[in-house]
Protein backbone atom coordinates (compact mmCIF):
# COMPACT_ATOMS: atom_id res chain seq x y z
CA UNK A 1 0.00 0.00 0.00
CA UNK A 2 0.97 3.49 -0.71
CA UNK A 3 -0.17 6.00 1.70
CA UNK A 4 -0.26 9.65 0.37
CA UNK A 5 0.97 11.83 3.21
CA UNK A 6 1.25 15.11 0.56
CA UNK A 7 -0.84 15.25 -2.80
CA UNK A 8 1.79 17.46 -4.66
CA UNK A 9 1.00 19.39 -8.02
CA UNK A 10 -1.16 16.34 -9.77
CA UNK A 11 -0.04 12.72 -9.07
CA UNK A 12 -2.16 10.14 -11.22
CA UNK A 13 -2.18 6.53 -11.37
CA UNK A 14 -1.05 5.87 -15.28
CA UNK A 15 -0.61 3.03 -17.82
CA UNK A 16 0.02 2.68 -21.49
CA UNK A 17 -3.44 3.85 -22.52
CA UNK A 18 -7.17 2.74 -23.28
CA UNK A 19 -7.31 2.06 -26.31
CA UNK A 20 -10.01 0.39 -28.56
CA UNK A 21 -12.81 3.28 -28.00
CA UNK A 22 -11.87 6.10 -28.98
CA UNK A 23 -14.40 5.37 -32.24
CA UNK A 24 -16.78 6.42 -29.10
CA UNK A 25 -14.97 9.34 -28.04
CA UNK A 26 -12.92 8.09 -25.36
CA UNK A 27 -9.79 9.35 -25.18
CA UNK A 28 -6.32 7.29 -24.73
CA UNK A 29 -4.84 8.53 -21.40
CA UNK A 30 -1.95 6.65 -20.32
CA UNK A 31 1.84 7.90 -19.19
CA UNK A 32 2.62 11.08 -21.13
CA UNK A 33 6.44 10.01 -21.36
CA UNK A 34 5.70 6.45 -22.49
CA UNK A 35 9.57 5.28 -22.51
CA UNK A 36 10.12 6.45 -18.40
CA UNK A 37 7.04 4.34 -17.71
CA UNK A 38 7.81 1.38 -19.47
CA UNK A 39 11.84 1.56 -18.41
CA UNK A 40 10.39 2.11 -14.50
CA UNK A 41 8.29 -1.11 -14.69
CA UNK A 42 11.18 -3.08 -16.39
CA UNK A 43 13.49 -2.31 -13.75
CA UNK A 44 10.99 -3.34 -11.44
CA UNK A 45 10.46 -6.60 -13.22
CA UNK A 46 6.63 -5.34 -13.94
CA UNK A 47 5.06 -5.96 -17.02
CA UNK A 48 5.15 -2.80 -19.16
CA UNK A 49 1.91 -1.97 -19.27
CA UNK A 50 1.97 -1.80 -15.21
CA UNK A 51 -0.13 0.91 -13.35
CA UNK A 52 2.63 3.78 -12.43
CA UNK A 53 2.04 7.33 -10.86
CA UNK A 54 2.64 10.27 -12.84
CA UNK A 55 3.90 12.60 -10.65
CA UNK A 56 4.17 16.15 -12.27
CA UNK A 57 6.34 19.12 -11.03
CA UNK A 58 5.80 19.24 -7.69
CA UNK A 59 5.99 15.85 -6.05
CA UNK A 60 4.26 14.21 -3.55
CA UNK A 61 5.17 12.60 -0.57
CA UNK A 62 4.43 9.15 -0.19
CA UNK A 63 4.73 6.36 2.62
CA UNK A 64 5.38 2.62 1.78
CA UNK A 65 3.85 0.23 3.92
CA UNK A 66 5.37 -2.58 2.37
CA UNK A 67 9.15 -4.00 2.01
CA UNK A 68 9.63 -4.08 -2.17
CA UNK A 69 11.09 -2.26 -4.77
CA UNK A 70 10.72 0.78 -6.92
CA UNK A 71 12.00 2.69 -9.78
CA UNK A 72 11.67 6.30 -10.71
CA UNK A 73 12.16 6.98 -14.07
CA UNK A 74 11.71 10.33 -16.13
CA UNK A 75 11.88 14.07 -15.11
CA UNK A 76 14.62 14.40 -12.28
CA UNK A 77 12.47 15.83 -9.44
CA UNK A 78 15.02 15.80 -6.75
CA UNK A 79 13.79 11.93 -5.08
CA UNK A 80 14.52 11.42 -1.78
CA UNK A 81 13.78 8.39 0.84
CA UNK A 82 13.88 9.28 4.30
CA UNK A 83 15.71 12.26 3.30
CA UNK A 84 18.58 10.59 1.36
CA UNK A 85 18.93 11.97 -1.92
CA UNK A 86 18.55 8.70 -4.59
CA UNK A 87 18.74 7.81 -7.80
CA UNK A 88 16.41 7.45 -11.25
CA UNK A 89 17.12 4.93 -13.90
CA UNK A 90 17.66 1.83 -11.50
CA UNK A 91 15.49 -0.15 -8.75
CA UNK A 92 15.67 0.96 -5.14
CA UNK A 93 14.54 -1.25 -2.26
CA UNK A 94 12.20 0.23 0.02
CA UNK A 95 11.47 -0.83 3.71
CA UNK A 96 8.67 -0.66 4.98
CA UNK A 97 7.33 2.70 7.05
CA UNK A 98 9.66 4.71 4.06
CA UNK A 99 8.81 8.02 2.79
CA UNK A 100 9.49 9.14 -0.78
CA UNK A 101 9.69 12.83 -0.82
CA UNK A 102 10.73 15.46 -3.98
CA UNK A 103 12.40 18.83 -4.46
CA UNK A 104 13.23 21.05 -6.88
CA UNK A 105 12.68 19.55 -10.39
CA UNK A 106 16.37 19.45 -12.34
CA UNK A 107 15.46 17.81 -15.40
CA UNK A 108 11.88 17.58 -17.43
CA UNK A 109 8.74 17.58 -15.34
CA UNK A 110 6.92 13.87 -15.19
CA UNK A 111 8.60 11.12 -13.04
CA UNK A 112 7.18 7.76 -13.36
CA UNK A 113 7.47 5.89 -9.90
CA UNK A 114 7.00 2.14 -10.79
CA UNK A 115 6.03 -0.68 -7.68
CA UNK A 116 7.23 -3.81 -7.84
CA UNK A 117 4.50 -6.18 -8.35
CA UNK A 118 2.20 -2.78 -10.16
CA UNK A 119 -0.07 -0.49 -8.61
CA UNK A 120 -3.46 -1.83 -8.02
CA UNK A 121 -6.92 0.43 -9.16
CA UNK A 122 -9.93 -1.80 -11.47
CA UNK A 123 -9.66 -1.48 -14.95
CA UNK A 124 -12.27 0.82 -16.35
CA UNK A 125 -12.69 -0.24 -20.17
CA UNK A 126 -9.37 -1.93 -20.53
CA UNK A 127 -7.21 0.26 -18.82
CA UNK A 128 -6.02 1.42 -15.28
CA UNK A 129 -5.13 5.24 -16.93
CA UNK A 130 -6.65 8.02 -14.91
CA UNK A 131 -9.26 10.35 -17.63
CA UNK A 132 -9.40 13.34 -15.64
CA UNK A 133 -11.88 15.30 -17.52
CA UNK A 134 -14.30 12.15 -17.68
CA UNK A 135 -13.29 11.64 -14.29
CA UNK A 136 -13.13 7.43 -14.56
CA UNK A 137 -9.99 4.99 -14.71
CA UNK A 138 -6.73 5.22 -12.02
CA UNK A 139 -7.58 6.23 -8.19
CA UNK A 140 -11.53 6.89 -8.53
CA UNK A 141 -10.87 9.06 -11.44
CA UNK A 142 -8.57 12.17 -9.61
CA UNK A 143 -5.37 13.14 -8.66
CA UNK A 144 -4.00 12.08 -5.73
CA UNK A 145 -4.83 13.64 -2.35
CA UNK A 146 -3.32 13.82 1.36
CA UNK A 147 -4.59 10.90 2.86
CA UNK A 148 -5.55 8.36 0.16
CA UNK A 149 -4.45 4.82 0.57
CA UNK A 150 -3.36 3.26 -2.80
CA UNK A 151 -3.43 -0.22 -3.22
CA UNK A 152 0.03 -2.28 -4.70
CA UNK A 153 -0.22 -6.25 -6.18
CA UNK A 154 1.67 -8.13 -3.81
CA UNK A 155 5.48 -8.82 -4.35
CA UNK A 156 6.05 -11.77 -6.41
CA UNK A 157 8.29 -14.50 -3.92
CA UNK A 158 11.10 -14.24 -6.03
CA UNK A 159 11.33 -10.65 -5.83
CA UNK A 160 10.60 -10.87 -1.96
CA UNK A 161 14.28 -13.00 -1.62
CA UNK A 162 16.26 -10.95 -4.47
CA UNK A 163 14.68 -8.10 -1.82
CA UNK A 164 16.41 -9.61 1.00
CA UNK A 165 19.93 -9.92 -0.63
CA UNK A 166 19.54 -6.28 -2.73
CA UNK A 167 18.98 -4.31 0.83
CA UNK A 168 22.06 -5.02 2.36
CA UNK A 169 24.11 -3.46 -0.81
CA UNK A 170 22.65 -0.21 -2.93
CA UNK A 171 22.68 -1.47 -6.27
CA UNK A 172 25.60 -0.38 -8.51
CA UNK A 173 23.95 0.26 -11.98
CA UNK A 174 21.34 2.07 -13.47
CA UNK A 175 19.61 2.61 -17.67
CA UNK A 176 20.67 5.55 -19.08
CA UNK A 177 18.38 8.77 -19.30
CA UNK A 178 17.05 10.21 -22.66
CA UNK A 179 18.41 13.54 -23.76
CA UNK A 180 15.77 15.94 -21.57
CA UNK A 181 16.52 18.97 -22.51
CA UNK A 182 14.91 22.57 -21.86
CA UNK A 183 15.53 23.65 -25.29
CA UNK A 184 14.89 20.49 -27.19
CA UNK A 185 14.94 19.85 -31.39
CA UNK A 186 12.46 17.89 -31.58
CA UNK A 187 11.75 15.69 -35.32
CA UNK A 188 8.51 16.63 -37.14
CA UNK A 189 6.60 15.10 -39.92
CA UNK A 190 4.57 17.13 -42.53
CA UNK A 191 0.82 16.87 -40.92
CA UNK A 192 -1.86 16.13 -43.38
CA UNK A 193 -2.64 19.65 -43.50
CA UNK A 194 0.68 21.18 -43.96
CA UNK A 195 0.37 22.33 -47.81
CA UNK A 196 -2.68 24.51 -46.41
CA UNK A 197 -0.09 26.44 -44.50
CA UNK A 198 0.91 29.76 -46.37
CA UNK A 199 5.00 29.36 -47.74
CA UNK A 200 5.89 31.54 -44.78
CA UNK A 201 4.55 29.66 -42.36
CA UNK A 202 5.61 26.05 -43.68
CA UNK A 203 9.30 27.30 -43.83
CA UNK A 204 8.61 29.32 -40.67
CA UNK A 205 7.77 26.04 -38.82
CA UNK A 206 10.93 24.76 -38.82
CA UNK A 207 13.21 27.59 -38.59
CA UNK A 208 11.79 29.52 -35.55
CA UNK A 209 11.78 28.79 -31.65
CA UNK A 210 8.30 28.23 -30.17
CA UNK A 211 7.97 28.83 -26.04
CA UNK A 212 5.48 26.24 -24.02
CA UNK A 213 2.54 28.57 -22.84
CA UNK A 214 1.04 28.61 -19.44
CA UNK A 215 -2.15 26.97 -20.81
CA UNK A 216 -0.69 23.38 -21.01
CA UNK A 217 -1.46 20.32 -19.59
CA UNK A 218 -2.10 16.72 -20.25
CA UNK A 219 -4.18 17.44 -23.05
CA UNK A 220 -2.00 19.64 -25.63
CA UNK A 221 1.03 22.05 -24.87
CA UNK A 222 -0.18 25.41 -26.50
CA UNK A 223 3.30 27.16 -28.46
CA UNK A 224 3.88 30.60 -28.80
CA UNK A 225 6.80 31.87 -31.14
CA UNK A 226 5.96 33.04 -34.61
CA UNK A 227 2.47 33.12 -35.65
CA UNK A 228 1.12 30.51 -38.75
CA UNK A 229 -1.64 30.92 -40.76
CA UNK A 230 -2.88 29.55 -43.70
CA UNK A 231 -2.95 30.44 -47.31
CA UNK A 232 -6.97 30.81 -47.75
CA UNK A 233 -8.40 30.96 -44.23
CA UNK A 234 -10.74 28.29 -43.77
CA UNK A 235 -13.13 26.16 -41.74
CA UNK A 236 -11.96 22.00 -42.16
CA UNK A 237 -13.83 18.98 -42.01
CA UNK A 238 -13.46 17.33 -38.59
CA UNK A 239 -10.98 14.50 -38.47
CA UNK A 240 -8.89 11.99 -36.10
CA UNK A 241 -5.91 13.37 -34.37
CA UNK A 242 -3.09 11.67 -32.76
CA UNK A 243 -0.50 11.56 -29.49
CA UNK A 244 2.15 14.29 -30.94
CA UNK A 245 -0.53 16.18 -33.52
CA UNK A 246 0.30 19.71 -34.08
CA UNK A 247 -2.37 21.55 -35.00
CA UNK A 248 -3.21 25.52 -35.77
CA UNK A 249 -6.15 27.19 -34.47
CA UNK A 250 -7.19 30.50 -36.20
CA UNK A 251 -5.14 32.66 -33.70
CA UNK A 252 -1.99 30.82 -35.63
CA UNK A 253 -0.20 29.35 -32.35
CA UNK A 254 0.37 25.89 -32.71
CA UNK A 255 -0.97 23.24 -30.46
CA UNK A 256 0.86 19.88 -29.84
CA UNK A 257 -1.61 16.99 -28.70
CA UNK A 258 -0.40 14.62 -25.84
CA UNK A 259 -1.73 12.12 -23.92
CA UNK A 260 -5.24 13.33 -23.06
CA UNK A 261 -6.10 14.55 -26.41
CA UNK A 262 -9.38 14.52 -27.92
CA UNK A 263 -10.35 11.68 -30.51
CA UNK A 264 -10.73 14.42 -33.44
CA UNK A 265 -10.31 17.86 -34.24
CA UNK A 266 -11.28 20.23 -36.63
CA UNK A 267 -8.32 22.55 -36.70
CA UNK A 268 -5.85 21.96 -39.34
CA UNK A 269 -2.13 20.23 -38.61
CA UNK A 270 0.92 21.26 -39.92
CA UNK A 271 3.28 18.32 -38.40
CA UNK A 272 3.17 15.31 -36.37
CA UNK A 273 6.11 14.76 -33.86
CA UNK A 274 7.64 11.38 -34.37
CA UNK A 275 7.26 9.15 -31.76
CA UNK A 276 10.14 8.65 -30.20
CA UNK A 277 10.60 12.24 -29.40
CA UNK A 278 7.41 12.35 -27.51
CA UNK A 279 9.12 11.85 -24.24
CA UNK A 280 11.29 14.50 -25.21
CA UNK A 281 8.00 17.31 -25.55
CA UNK A 282 6.18 15.62 -22.71
CA UNK A 283 8.86 16.69 -20.34
CA UNK A 284 8.92 20.73 -21.19
CA UNK A 285 7.56 23.10 -18.45
CA UNK A 286 5.96 26.22 -19.35
CA UNK A 287 8.61 28.71 -20.50
CA UNK A 288 10.92 25.99 -22.18
CA UNK A 289 11.72 26.12 -25.60
CA UNK A 290 11.82 23.84 -28.54
CA UNK A 291 12.29 23.95 -31.99
CA UNK A 292 10.85 21.23 -34.56
CA UNK A 293 13.54 19.77 -37.50
CA UNK A 294 11.51 17.94 -40.42
CA UNK A 295 11.73 14.61 -40.54
CA UNK A 296 10.39 11.37 -43.24
CA UNK A 297 7.80 9.04 -42.18
CA UNK A 298 10.33 6.30 -43.39
CA UNK A 299 12.85 7.97 -40.97
CA UNK A 300 10.68 8.04 -38.05
CA UNK A 301 9.25 4.71 -38.37
CA UNK A 302 13.07 3.30 -38.56
CA UNK A 303 13.71 5.50 -35.20
CA UNK A 304 10.74 3.60 -33.40
CA UNK A 305 11.81 0.66 -34.27
CA UNK A 306 15.47 1.28 -33.54
CA UNK A 307 14.14 2.24 -29.71
CA UNK A 308 11.84 -0.65 -29.64
CA UNK A 309 15.03 -2.75 -30.41
CA UNK A 310 16.68 -0.84 -27.66
CA UNK A 311 14.25 -1.25 -25.09
CA UNK A 312 13.96 -5.11 -25.69
CA UNK A 313 17.50 -5.16 -25.01
CA UNK A 314 17.52 -3.28 -22.00
CA UNK A 315 14.32 -5.71 -20.69
CA UNK A 316 16.93 -8.40 -21.40
CA UNK A 317 20.35 -6.67 -19.37
CA UNK A 318 17.96 -5.88 -16.42
CA UNK A 319 17.31 -9.30 -16.04
CA UNK A 320 20.68 -10.32 -16.18
CA UNK A 321 21.16 -7.71 -13.68
CA UNK A 322 18.43 -9.33 -11.40
CA UNK A 323 20.04 -12.75 -11.30
CA UNK A 324 22.65 -11.96 -9.61
CA UNK A 325 20.68 -11.52 -6.51
CA UNK A 326 19.02 -14.70 -6.70
CA UNK B 1 -15.92 5.74 -55.16
CA UNK B 2 -12.03 6.71 -55.17
CA UNK B 3 -10.19 6.58 -51.90
CA UNK B 4 -7.46 8.05 -51.25
CA UNK B 5 -4.46 6.93 -48.29
CA UNK B 6 -2.22 9.37 -46.17
CA UNK B 7 -0.15 9.29 -43.24
CA UNK B 8 -1.56 10.51 -39.65
CA UNK B 9 2.01 10.75 -37.92
CA UNK B 10 4.17 7.42 -37.83
CA UNK B 11 1.45 5.63 -35.99
CA UNK B 12 -2.08 5.76 -38.36
CA UNK B 13 -2.91 5.55 -41.97
CA UNK B 14 -6.06 7.98 -43.06
CA UNK B 15 -8.71 6.40 -45.36
CA UNK B 16 -10.00 9.87 -46.89
CA UNK B 17 -13.53 8.26 -48.74
CA UNK B 18 -14.57 11.95 -50.10
CA UNK B 19 -13.83 15.87 -49.72
CA UNK B 20 -17.78 16.99 -48.65
CA UNK B 21 -19.88 16.03 -46.18
CA UNK B 22 -22.67 14.03 -48.03
CA UNK B 23 -24.89 11.06 -47.04
CA UNK B 24 -23.08 8.88 -49.25
CA UNK B 25 -19.48 9.50 -48.12
CA UNK B 26 -21.11 8.93 -44.72
CA UNK B 27 -22.49 5.42 -45.81
CA UNK B 28 -18.84 4.43 -47.43
CA UNK B 29 -17.44 5.45 -43.90
CA UNK B 30 -19.55 3.74 -41.80
CA UNK B 31 -19.19 0.50 -44.04
CA UNK B 32 -15.67 0.62 -44.19
CA UNK B 33 -15.60 0.79 -40.10
CA UNK B 34 -17.96 -2.06 -39.99
CA UNK B 35 -15.56 -4.13 -42.20
CA UNK B 36 -12.59 -3.22 -39.86
CA UNK B 37 -14.38 -4.13 -37.03
CA UNK B 38 -15.72 -7.18 -38.34
CA UNK B 39 -11.87 -8.57 -40.13
CA UNK B 40 -9.54 -6.50 -38.35
CA UNK B 41 -6.39 -6.28 -40.09
CA UNK B 42 -4.10 -7.91 -37.46
CA UNK B 43 -1.56 -5.29 -37.09
CA UNK B 44 -4.84 -2.62 -36.49
CA UNK B 45 -4.47 -0.89 -32.99
CA UNK B 46 -8.34 0.69 -33.51
CA UNK B 47 -10.15 2.66 -36.06
CA UNK B 48 -11.63 6.08 -36.06
CA UNK B 49 -14.13 6.98 -37.78
CA UNK B 50 -15.16 10.94 -38.96
CA UNK B 51 -17.44 12.54 -41.58
CA UNK B 52 -15.30 11.65 -44.53
CA UNK B 53 -11.91 9.67 -43.10
CA UNK B 54 -11.53 6.58 -41.27
CA UNK B 55 -7.97 6.68 -39.34
CA UNK B 56 -6.77 3.19 -39.13
CA UNK B 57 -4.20 3.15 -36.11
CA UNK B 58 -1.16 0.21 -36.13
CA UNK B 59 1.99 -0.33 -34.41
CA UNK B 60 4.95 0.13 -37.28
CA UNK B 61 6.76 -2.82 -35.67
CA UNK B 62 3.75 -5.03 -37.15
CA UNK B 63 3.55 -3.50 -40.33
CA UNK B 64 5.11 -0.29 -41.72
CA UNK B 65 2.84 2.75 -43.67
CA UNK B 66 3.51 0.89 -47.50
CA UNK B 67 1.97 -2.42 -46.12
CA UNK B 68 -0.89 -1.14 -44.08
CA UNK B 69 -1.97 0.87 -46.89
CA UNK B 70 -1.57 -2.07 -49.05
CA UNK B 71 -3.16 -4.17 -47.29
CA UNK B 72 -6.60 -1.56 -46.39
CA UNK B 73 -6.50 -0.76 -50.32
CA UNK B 74 -7.85 -4.44 -50.85
CA UNK B 75 -9.54 -4.22 -47.79
CA UNK B 76 -11.91 -1.04 -48.93
CA UNK B 77 -12.79 -3.01 -52.33
CA UNK B 78 -14.77 -5.27 -50.31
CA UNK B 79 -17.60 -2.80 -48.78
CA UNK B 80 -19.97 -3.92 -50.99
CA UNK B 81 -20.21 -6.98 -49.39
CA UNK B 82 -21.72 -5.21 -45.91
CA UNK B 83 -25.24 -4.05 -45.46
CA UNK B 84 -26.01 -0.55 -43.88
CA UNK B 85 -26.94 -0.20 -40.32
CA UNK B 86 -30.23 0.54 -39.26
CA UNK B 87 -30.88 4.33 -37.52
CA UNK B 88 -32.61 5.11 -34.38
CA UNK B 89 -34.30 8.41 -33.21
CA UNK B 90 -33.14 10.16 -30.31
CA UNK B 91 -35.28 13.34 -28.85
CA UNK B 92 -32.56 15.50 -26.89
CA UNK B 93 -34.21 17.81 -24.98
CA UNK B 94 -32.32 21.79 -24.54
CA UNK B 95 -32.68 24.60 -22.60
CA UNK B 96 -31.50 27.65 -24.68
CA UNK B 97 -29.44 30.90 -23.89
CA UNK B 98 -28.89 32.64 -20.58
CA UNK B 99 -26.25 30.82 -18.71
CA UNK B 100 -26.44 27.93 -20.73
CA UNK B 101 -26.12 29.61 -23.97
CA UNK B 102 -23.47 32.15 -23.52
CA UNK B 103 -23.23 32.52 -27.27
CA UNK B 104 -26.77 32.25 -28.53
CA UNK B 105 -26.79 35.94 -28.90
CA UNK B 106 -23.74 36.30 -31.32
CA UNK B 107 -24.99 33.21 -32.97
CA UNK B 108 -28.05 35.86 -33.53
CA UNK B 109 -26.53 38.93 -33.95
CA UNK B 110 -24.35 36.97 -36.44
CA UNK B 111 -26.91 35.55 -38.79
CA UNK B 112 -29.36 38.87 -38.45
CA UNK B 113 -31.75 37.09 -36.78
CA UNK B 114 -33.38 37.24 -32.75
CA UNK B 115 -32.42 33.96 -30.48
CA UNK B 116 -35.78 33.02 -30.35
CA UNK B 117 -35.09 32.66 -34.30
CA UNK B 118 -32.42 30.52 -33.88
CA UNK B 119 -34.13 28.31 -31.22
CA UNK B 120 -36.85 28.12 -33.81
CA UNK B 121 -34.58 27.01 -36.65
CA UNK B 122 -32.48 24.45 -34.35
CA UNK B 123 -35.26 22.65 -32.98
CA UNK B 124 -36.83 22.42 -36.87
CA UNK B 125 -33.97 20.38 -37.86
CA UNK B 126 -34.29 16.89 -38.71
CA UNK B 127 -30.19 15.87 -37.98
CA UNK B 128 -27.84 12.59 -38.52
CA UNK B 129 -24.90 11.57 -36.02
CA UNK B 130 -21.96 11.59 -38.45
CA UNK B 131 -19.20 10.42 -36.04
CA UNK B 132 -18.40 10.06 -32.22
CA UNK B 133 -15.32 12.18 -32.08
CA UNK B 134 -13.36 14.82 -29.86
CA UNK B 135 -14.95 13.69 -26.45
CA UNK B 136 -16.62 10.53 -25.12
CA UNK B 137 -19.83 10.84 -26.61
CA UNK B 138 -19.51 13.96 -28.47
CA UNK B 139 -22.22 13.59 -31.34
CA UNK B 140 -20.92 15.39 -34.48
CA UNK B 141 -24.44 16.12 -36.21
CA UNK B 142 -25.40 17.09 -39.59
CA UNK B 143 -28.21 18.56 -41.01
CA UNK B 144 -27.90 21.54 -39.30
CA UNK B 145 -29.44 24.58 -41.43
CA UNK B 146 -26.92 27.34 -42.77
CA UNK B 147 -29.60 30.33 -41.59
CA UNK B 148 -27.85 29.27 -37.97
CA UNK B 149 -24.21 28.83 -38.98
CA UNK B 150 -21.71 30.66 -36.76
CA UNK B 151 -17.46 30.28 -36.89
CA UNK B 152 -15.75 28.58 -34.46
CA UNK B 153 -14.02 31.12 -31.99
CA UNK B 154 -10.64 32.10 -32.92
CA UNK B 155 -8.88 30.95 -29.42
CA UNK B 156 -10.58 27.60 -28.20
CA UNK B 157 -12.23 28.36 -24.27
CA UNK B 158 -10.73 26.28 -21.67
CA UNK B 159 -13.50 25.16 -19.97
CA UNK B 160 -16.52 24.26 -21.44
CA UNK B 161 -19.37 22.74 -18.82
CA UNK B 162 -20.68 19.38 -19.29
CA UNK B 163 -23.80 18.50 -21.85
CA UNK B 164 -23.74 22.16 -23.21
CA UNK B 165 -25.32 22.48 -26.83
CA UNK B 166 -22.87 24.24 -29.42
CA UNK B 167 -22.88 25.41 -32.91
CA UNK B 168 -19.32 25.65 -35.18
CA UNK B 169 -19.35 26.27 -38.87
CA UNK B 170 -22.39 24.69 -40.49
CA UNK B 171 -22.35 21.68 -37.47
CA UNK B 172 -23.87 21.44 -34.28
CA UNK B 173 -23.02 18.99 -31.53
CA UNK B 174 -23.07 18.77 -27.74
CA UNK B 175 -19.96 18.83 -25.10
CA UNK B 176 -20.84 15.15 -22.90
CA UNK B 177 -18.12 16.17 -20.37
CA UNK B 178 -16.23 19.25 -19.17
CA UNK B 179 -13.85 20.28 -21.72
CA UNK B 180 -12.05 23.09 -23.55
CA UNK B 181 -13.49 23.81 -27.00
CA UNK B 182 -13.67 26.27 -29.71
CA UNK B 183 -17.92 26.00 -30.33
CA UNK B 184 -20.58 28.79 -29.76
CA UNK B 185 -22.70 27.70 -27.07
CA UNK B 186 -26.29 28.16 -27.51
CA UNK B 187 -27.79 26.08 -24.96
CA UNK B 188 -27.65 22.73 -22.24
CA UNK B 189 -29.20 19.51 -22.10
CA UNK B 190 -30.17 17.67 -18.96
CA UNK B 191 -29.27 14.15 -20.81
CA UNK B 192 -26.17 12.45 -19.87
CA UNK B 193 -24.10 11.34 -23.31
CA UNK B 194 -21.23 9.54 -21.69
CA UNK B 195 -21.85 6.21 -19.86
CA UNK B 196 -18.72 4.54 -18.80
CA UNK B 197 -20.65 2.00 -17.17
CA UNK B 198 -22.46 0.53 -20.10
CA UNK B 199 -20.50 -1.98 -22.81
CA UNK B 200 -20.86 0.86 -25.27
CA UNK B 201 -20.38 3.76 -23.29
CA UNK B 202 -21.96 6.46 -25.69
CA UNK B 203 -25.72 7.61 -26.11
CA UNK B 204 -25.39 8.32 -29.41
CA UNK B 205 -24.05 6.64 -32.14
CA UNK B 206 -23.00 7.41 -36.26
CA UNK B 207 -25.94 6.92 -38.31
CA UNK B 208 -28.52 7.66 -35.44
CA UNK B 209 -31.13 10.40 -36.16
CA UNK B 210 -31.38 12.93 -33.41
CA UNK B 211 -34.10 16.27 -33.02
CA UNK B 212 -33.77 18.77 -30.53
CA UNK B 213 -36.61 19.96 -28.69
CA UNK B 214 -36.98 23.38 -26.75
CA UNK B 215 -37.36 23.01 -22.27
CA UNK B 216 -37.84 25.95 -19.86
CA UNK B 217 -34.99 26.40 -17.24
CA UNK B 218 -37.85 24.27 -14.60
CA UNK B 219 -37.97 22.02 -16.93
CA UNK B 220 -34.42 21.40 -17.43
CA UNK B 221 -34.07 20.92 -13.44
CA UNK B 222 -36.80 19.03 -13.10
CA UNK B 223 -35.22 16.55 -15.67
CA UNK B 224 -31.76 16.76 -14.57
CA UNK B 225 -32.62 15.04 -11.03
CA UNK B 226 -34.60 12.36 -12.70
CA UNK B 227 -34.44 9.15 -13.92
CA UNK B 228 -35.21 10.25 -17.50
CA UNK B 229 -31.26 11.67 -17.62
CA UNK B 230 -30.54 8.46 -17.12
CA UNK B 231 -33.04 6.26 -19.65
CA UNK B 232 -34.35 8.92 -22.40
Amino acid sequence: MLKILKSGLQTTVQDLGRYGFQKYGVIVSGAMDPYAHRLANLLVRNAENAATLEIALVGPAVQFDNDGFIALCGGDLSPKIDGKQVDLWRPIAVKKGSTLTFGAPKTGCRCYLAVSGGISVPEVMNSRSTYLRAEIGGFHGRALKMGDLVEVNPLPPEQLAAFYKAISKETDWQVLAPRYSAEPVIRMIRGRQYDLFDEQSKRRVFTEPFSVSANSDRMGYRLEGTLLSLKEPGELISEAVAFGSIQVPADGNPIVLLADRQTTGGYPKIGQVASVDLPLVSQLKPGNRLRFQEISLEEAQQLWMEQEQKIRQLKISIQLKWEEWK
Amino acid sequence: MDYSFSPLGDHAVVIEVGQEISEAVQAKVRTISQLLESRPPDWMVEAIPAFTTIAVFYNPLAAQYAAAVAELKELVQQTEEVTALKSRTVEIPVCYGGEFGPDLEFVAAHNGLTPEEVISIHTSGTYSVHMIGFAPGFPFIGGMSEKIAAPRRDSPRLRIPERTVGIAGKQTGVYPIETPGGWQLIGRTPLRLFRPEDEVPSLLRAGDKIVFKKITESEYHAWEGSRDAENP
